[in-house]
């Protein structure tokens, strides 16, 4: 938990020990990674020199804190040290040291010293169903407790698939009514952040863009930040080229992919997932999903879990069990079509027999008096 | 020898650029079938072996598909358009049943063609009502696959045709169920196809107005009565 001292970002820094060179570094490495041209540097290191930190409440709702777990994990050191210490993060139930009675307290306090002001992260999606008994945290519904912070906020961040779409427990049939932050709050500029869970840097790299620039990044038609969430896995993936030449693994231990060939018809959602995953990586670039031989399972996109299996690349059709696919069914609608108009056609020659006779003796058949003229 | 005589009047139904749009429409359908297909359940072309960067077979088979796609969406246009300035049988009206005749004609058709239940003459010089609306449901599986498999496409295109239809995957919710929607539509015109060449053939056979070979050379051959009924004005005997 951070003081209530308003120091800027950069006093912060130097309180905890780091140079200006590591400071002005760390301003460098996230101005790339936001995306914002070399000379846009210099907004990011005045931005950290003169801000104050922001006051920040982070709500976890119906979810598994994976969300949490990746922001922590950032590559740069700096980050987990600057955003985590530095961003005044007065409330967040995983990591606070307070509890309680205590921890709501500071919750109402922090809203009501920077009403208006305070920056929003929520993960994990709101259980509606049953009057929100699912999921309540100090007395209230999780539905009352967003709606209420999200009141006074200035921006609203929604962490991760469950915030952002719901995820696993909007899964059909899903029981609990779980719903995504966008339906419930209006009138707030909200940022969608999917994943399951987000990548630490991305969630590192929006929050330094509020902080630098004082706005929220370019969004694309979803909510999601064009920076990260502009490009599909797909089209940044190491593996193209094999998609592109048509070499395919079939299955997880044939020759192909040992050879590291495109994961297509293992049911990779590389495709049709937005995501920065083959371009920054995880765990400080170590490797991504693709990376280790197995296909993304799309967990940004909504509704990810219901287009299921994973291993194929159609998802099942829906209604007619798990391994059905429109080709099952496409294929079944054709031979029955076939069978039909065989029937059909069967029938038309006993059915209209006396019509079709009758058109060969109304022809005009030529006489053969005057066939002889 | 004859025992009756039946004059037939030769009717120009199908004007060319109708007959144009419906091989060129036959054939994208068949590309885009096929390369669709492919791009669903790609083959695969060899257990190791060569390099990616000696092969572009599937960034070929996406290209044909693209590319087809095009040509269809263009003569898919050029066909609208013909239905505001062709001939009484390619009139867009048609495609809609709004009037009680309409309504009368799918009911018969229905019971005379389908069912065979009942003996009726219903002769019609162009679509009867049943196919007008099956046309008119193929027009809206057009626009369906048009619009996701742009939608998908614009994703990976900066051109600015596809950019109009940037807004489709967040109305759709996703690529996923996009490219599910665009997988069923390929499948509605295969069984669309497959009726659709018996009922030619059908036609062909029961009434003997040549419609099979009238999308060659826009000809059908219609008896007296109902060429002066449909077209309520005076008739061109070509021959009897």
């Amino acid at each position: 938990m951070a003081d209530h001292k308003q120091l800027t970002l950069w006093e912060e820094m130097q309180n905890k020990g780091y140079s200006r060179r590591d400071f002005l570094k760390f301003c460098a490495w996230m101005g790339a990674f936001i995306g914002v041209e070399s000379t846009g540097v210099a907004t990011v290191v005045r931005a950290m020199e003169t801000k104050k930190r922001p006051a920040v409440i982070w709500l976890h709702l119906q979810e598994c804190t994976c969300c949490s777990e990746s922001f922590i994990r950032s590559s740069h050191p700096i980050v987990a040290d600057i955003i985590l210490d530095n961003i005044s993060l007065d409330y967040t139930e995983t990591l606070q040291a307070a509890a309680g009675h205590q921890a709501e307290a500071a919750m109402k306090k922090s809203m009501k010293d920077n009403w208006g002001e305070y920056i929003l992260l929520v993960e994990g999606s709101v259980p509606t169903g049953d009057d929100g008994v699912y999921c309540c945290i100090g007395g209230q519904t999780a539905e009352a407790r967003l709606k209420e912070a999200a009141e006074g906020a200035k921006a609203v961040i929604a962490w991760g698939n469950c915030a952002s779409n719901g995820c696993v427990q909007a899964a059909n049939p899903n029981p609990t009514t779980a719903t995504p932050i966008h339906k419930i709050i209006s009138g707030k500029p909200l940022i969608k952040v999917p994943g399951c869970p987000p990548i630490g840097e991305v969630m590192a790299g929006i929050i330094v863009h509020i902080l630098a620039f004082g706005t929220i990044p370019q969004l694309d038609g979803q909510g999601r930040p064009m920076a990260f969430y502009g490009r599909r896995v797909h089209d940044t993936c190491y593996r193209r080229p094999n998609y592109d030449a048509g070499l395919f693994v079939e299955e997880f231990d044939d020759e192909n992919a040992k050879k590291g060939y495109c994961l297509y018809k293992v049911g990779c959602r590389g495709p049709v997932t937005y995501n920065a995953c083959a371009v920054t990586k995880w765990n400080g670039g170590t490797s991504f999903p693709i990376q280790a031989g197995h296909g993304c399972l799309g967990c940004s996109e909504a509704n990810f879990w219901d287009h299921g299996p994973f291993y194929q690349h159609l998802a099942s059709f829906p209604g007619f069990g798990i391994e059905t696919t429109a080709d099952t069914i496409g294929l079944g609608l054709g031979v029955g079509a076939a069978v039909g108009i065989a029937a059909h056609a069967v029938i038309t020659n006993i059915r209209k027999k006396d019509e079709i006779n009758e058109h060969i003796e109304t022809s005009a058949v030529p006489d053969r008096d005057q066939e002889g003229d | 020898m004859r025992k009756k005589e039946i004059a037939l009047f030769r009717v120009y139904v199908w004007e060319r650029p109708v007959r144009i749009y419906h091989w060129l429409n036959a054939l994208c359908i068949l590309v885009l079938c096929v390369t669709g297909y492919l791009i669903g359940n790609p083959i695969v072309l060899q257990h190791g072996g060569n390099d990616a960067s000696m092969l572009y077979f599937f960034g070929w088979i996406r290209f044909i598909h693209f590319a087809a796609a095009y040509v269809f969406l263009i003569n898919f246009i050029v066909r609208i358009y013909w239905g505001f300035v062709g001939n009484q049988y390619s009139d867009w009206k048609n495609y809609f049943p709004y009037s009680k005749k309409h309504f009368q004609n799918m009911w018969d058709v229905l019971m005379v063609d389908i069912l065979m239940i009942k003996k009726k003459d219903i002769e019609t010089a162009g679509h009867n009502a049943v196919a007008n609306f099956t046309y008119f449901l193929t027009f809206l599986a057009f626009l369906l696959s048009v619009v996701t498999g742009f939608g998908m496409y614009s994703a990976m295109s900066d051109n600015w045709f596809s950019s109009l239809f940037h807004w489709v995957i967040p109305f759709f919710g996703g690529d996923l169920i996009l490219r599910m929607i665009h997988h069923v539509t390929m499948w509605f015109f295969v069984v669309f196809t497959i009726f659709h060449v018996y009922l030619v053939f059908y036609h062909d056979y029961v009434d003997g107005s040549g419609v099979l070979s009238s999308m060659a050379g826009g000809w059908k051959f219609v008896t007296k009565d109902k060429f002066l009924r449909k077209n309520q004005k005076k008739p061109e005997p070509a021959k009897k």
